[in-house]
């Protein structure tokens, strides 16, 4: 399939698309004018895919510089009578999170859709917060989907309800919808509106005391007839079965129900919860009436289950309720359909499948990834050790920060010792300087950069911190596959715009230590960081070369090869174990060896071999292949 | 229809994810109904990527232990990742080019020989087809045809719910023009492999 399919589909076409894919179809089946993010994992090809199609779709779409930004001019779009959609991964919620309570207060007038990937078991993130509590928190709709299909059918649904009650809706889905493909069945493209215009109204736009009194009543009132819909919403049948259990369940649980039911023939009553807030308690209690004990598959904290058991209590129902809290199914990560058939097979006392999984009779050997060969960022860590190393500095912590550099908390480069969040190893730091006398060594990326680390630099130079930060910039959000940055010549629809730059930034922030590296330029830059290291104010270095991912696209004298000399070489393993590219090994025989399909040629380890061992070396074509 | 289901694994970087979208493009495209399960992120950075995948009515793409009855396994370590999906009914189809994991000489478990694998897989799978894929694909012209000599056996395999030709057509929806020919010289080369030897 060509990306491009996702726009150029026509109704009833049958795309295989992934559930980001899906979105975006919906997207563009909902007539949506502006749409917005940061990119984060499970969410990530939302934007990539939307940054291809925008401009040929007649929409307005960027990545904006954080999530917070991101819903805030899609709120603007929306106050404006447009359609806005803005899309992020479950902790890019918080960033966003104070103008998500607001925007719940001063309502939308076209529609306005927020579309949270949440990520169980942290496949690529920090924590697994359930984002379903943003719902109840900011008190306004919230739908689950389980599938791609629904993904993009909700998106529509999501629109509908948001314009009729002004309301901004949340649509949840997790890493196994994001990343679950479908076949999934297209429905007519709509038309989005170029403009919008914004109808002044102070008193439903400006939330302050005496407004926001007024408007925190509307939205209660809003709910609570949006609540009578969710009740009644074809979006959570029951599937019956007879029998006297029930399973409530939503988003991908639901799936590994239903598979384990219908492949077992369980008898068990099932309630499918997609319209998931408000709560549709009344059909909950419709469903309880014919079942004895149910029991509550959801991911990831216990909210279904501790709504479903203040239902039985308010009716003082005799139902036992099971489920996370009494230990029938695990507390925390993701489940799967063995989990399923371990939980159901306590709660009926049977047991459902019987077939052991087989097992190695020895443990297998991890594959933790790694910083790319040729990664800039390992060279940085290499210089930056080297410096501390010459001027005696043994005492350092290491704020680090949310990107590829993270995996500077692998050995031999530990240097990652706290990390909070996007931006957290700035204000970190100035901690850390503050509270020991340890020396402070910070790393930051280039777009995590822009997007929460310029106020803690002011906060660090205005209070007088001493710590080195250095900025990783590799021209890209490489993490996510490569997105652009307003550090960049292009924005996120591929068109030109202005750069930012990063030194600019950093000196109007009343820096007075900025120096630009080269990190691939291993003594130079090692004296650089010697003299930060030594500045007694916050010292920035700046470490410029792009992410391999883009240099290797942009590739040429691919004619050298890297080669280590045997007759120099000591085996002082200087290389395998301090500077550790992936591309050198030791080969069976004890010679060190680098891997020419691996190599980046970046002659890194040219300069760190202390026996001038290794060597670049120029081939003709057809030995490259060999 | 009881879905047939498919564990394919191995290492960022080696055309997992593709060759999964042509099978499922391939099965939509014959009206089966069809679920792929894919993990991003962190995978292009040498991590392990597996996807899993399900053609026949099902809800989640998930496999349940020992339900798979195919294992795609691009390279022999992830072929044991993958063990507790095997059951008496279940063929391997197993790349025996090894990558090695980057910190194995700092690993506390070290990386098994390749009879080892062999004989662990074998003692569960009811067949196990190993071929070099890698030499396979570089014969066919580039060593990043790999994942077609893999579809290519995968092809071949006995139960295999797809016909060839349906995944010849999706392979040139999926795949860019001008790697066709190599593409399909690799695929042909797998598939001839495991047929003879199934
Ligand atoms: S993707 Fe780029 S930044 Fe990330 S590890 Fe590879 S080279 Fe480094
Ligand atoms: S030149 Fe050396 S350090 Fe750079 S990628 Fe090649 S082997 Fe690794």
């Amino acid at each position: 399939m060509n990306i491009k399919e996702i726009l150029t589909g026509q109704e009833q076409d049958k795309l295989f698309l992934l559930g980001n894919e899906a979105a975006v179809r919906g997207a563009l089946e909902s007539g949506v004018s502006v749409a917005t993010t940061y990119p984060g994992t499970p969410s990530s090809e939302i934007g990539n895919v939307l940054s291809v199609l925008a401009q040929d779709a007649g929409m307005y779409f960027e990545f904006s510089i954080n999530e917070k930004v991101a819903l805030e001019v899609a709120a603007a779009a929306a106050a404006s009578g447009l359609r806005s959609f803005t899309f992020m991964k479950h902790v890019g919620v918080n960033v966003a999170s104070d103008s998500l309570m607001s925007v719940a207060y001063t309502s939308v007038q076209g529609g306005m859709v927020i579309l949270t990937a949440d990520d169980p078991s942290m496949f690529s993130s920090q924590n697994e917060q359930d984002n379903r509590h943003y719902a109840r928190l900011a008190n306004i709709p919230l739908l689950e989907a389980s599938s791609p299909q629904e993904v993009k059918d909700l998106m529509k649904y999501a629109y509908e309800l948001s314009e009729e009650f002004q309301l901004p809706v949340i649509l949840r889905t997790t890493t196994r919808v994001s990343h679950m493909r479908g076949v999934v069945e297209l429905g007519p493209l709509a038309e989005s509106k170029n403009k919008g215009h914004f109808e002044k109204d102070p008193h439903r736009f400006v939330p302050v005391p005496v407004t926001a009194r007024i408007m925190h009543k509307n939205l209660v009132d809003k709910m609570d007839k949006i609540g009578v819909l969710s009740n009644n919403s074809s979006l959570n049948p029951i599937y019956n079965n007879n029998g006297n259990i029930g399973i409530v369940t939503s988003g991908s649980a639901f799936n590994y129900v239903m598979d384990v039911v219908e492949e077992n023939d369980l008898p068990v009553n099932i309630l499918k919860v997609t319209f998931s807030y408000p709560f549709p308690e009344k059909r909950v209690y419709e469903f309880l009436e014919n079942v004895e004990r149910v029991l509550v598959v959801e991911e990831v904290d216990p909210i279904m289950e501790k709504e479903i058991m203040a239902v039985v209590g308010k009716h003082q129902l005799k139902k036992t309720v099971h489920g996370k809290l009494d230990g029938t199914l695990p507390m925390i990560y993701e489940y799967n359909p063995d989990i399923i058939i371990q939980g159901l097979g306590k709660m009926m006392g049977v047991e459902i499948a019987a077939i052991k999984a087989a097992k190695t009779s020895f443990e297998l050997p991890k594959r933790p990834p790694t910083l790319c060969p040729g990664c800039p960022h390992r060279a940085a860590y290499f210089e930056v050790k080297k410096a501390a190393e010459n001027l005696k500095l043994n005492d350092l912590i290491f704020p680090t920060d949310i990107g590829c550099y993270t995996l500077g908390i692998e050995s031999p480069y530990e240097v990652a010792d706290y990390l909070l969040s996007m931006g957290s190893s700035i204000g970190t730091s100035c901690g850390f300087s503050k509270a020991t006398d340890q020396t402070v060594v910070s790393f930051i990326g280039d777009s995590t950069f822009f997007h929460a680390g310029i106020p803690p630099l002011i906060n660090a130079v205005h209070n007088k911190n001493k710590f080195v930060l250095v900025i990783l910039d590799n021209r890209t959000t490489a993490m996510t596959g490569g997105q652009p940055h307003p550090g960049l010549p292009v924005d996120g629809m591929g068109l030109e715009a202005p750069e930012l730059s990063i030194p600019d930034i950093v000196r109007a922030s009343g820096v007075e230590f900025v120096e630009i590296i080269n990190p691939l330029n291993v003594h130079k830059s090692s004296e650089i960081f010697e003299k930060a290291l030594q500045f007694d104010k916050v010292a920035v270095v700046i470490s410029q070369y792009p992410c391999m991912l883009i240099k290797t696209r942009e590739e040429k004298g691919k004619n050298i090869i890297l080669d280590v000399q045997d007759d120099k070489c000591t085996k002082c393993n200087t290389c395998i174990m301090e500077l550790a590219c992936p591309a050198i090994y030791t080969r069976d025989d004890g010679k060190i060896r680098i891997d020419p399909l691996m190599c980046r040629r970046c002659n890194v380890c040219v300069q760190t071999c202390p026996e001038k061992a290794i060597r670049a070396k120029r081939i003709d074509k057809a030995g490259e292949e060999g | 229809m009881h879905p047939y289901q498919i564990y394919i694994s191995g290492v960022g970087g080696q055309g997992i994810i593709k060759t999964s979208v042509i099978m499922g493009e391939a099965a939509m495209k014959k009206n089966l109904p069809v679920v792929v399960g894919e993990i991003h992120g962190m995978s292009q950075r040498g991590g392990e990527v597996s996807t899993q995948m399900k053609i026949g009515t099902s809800h989640s793409p998930l496999i349940e232990e020992s339900n798979a009855d195919l294992i795609l396994a691009f390279e022999p370590l992830e072929a044991l990742r993958g063990v507790n999906m095997v059951n008496k009914d279940t063929h391997v189809v197993m790349n025996t080019a090894p990558i090695y994991p980057f910190n194995i000489s700092q690993s506390e478990h070290s990386y098994p020989d390749s009879s080892t694998i062999l004989n662990e897989l074998q003692s569960h799978a009811k067949k196990v087809i190993t071929m070099d894929a890698d030499e396979m694909a570089k014969k066919a012209g580039h060593i990043l045809s790999m994942n077609m000599v893999m579809l290519g056996g995968a092809v071949a395999v006995t139960g295999f719910p797809l016909d060839k030709e349906s995944i010849i057509k999706s392979m040139y929806d999926n795949l860019p023009e001008r790697s066709i020919p190599i593409n399909l010289k690799a695929f042909e080369e797998g598939f001839k492999f495991c047929m003879e030897n199934l």
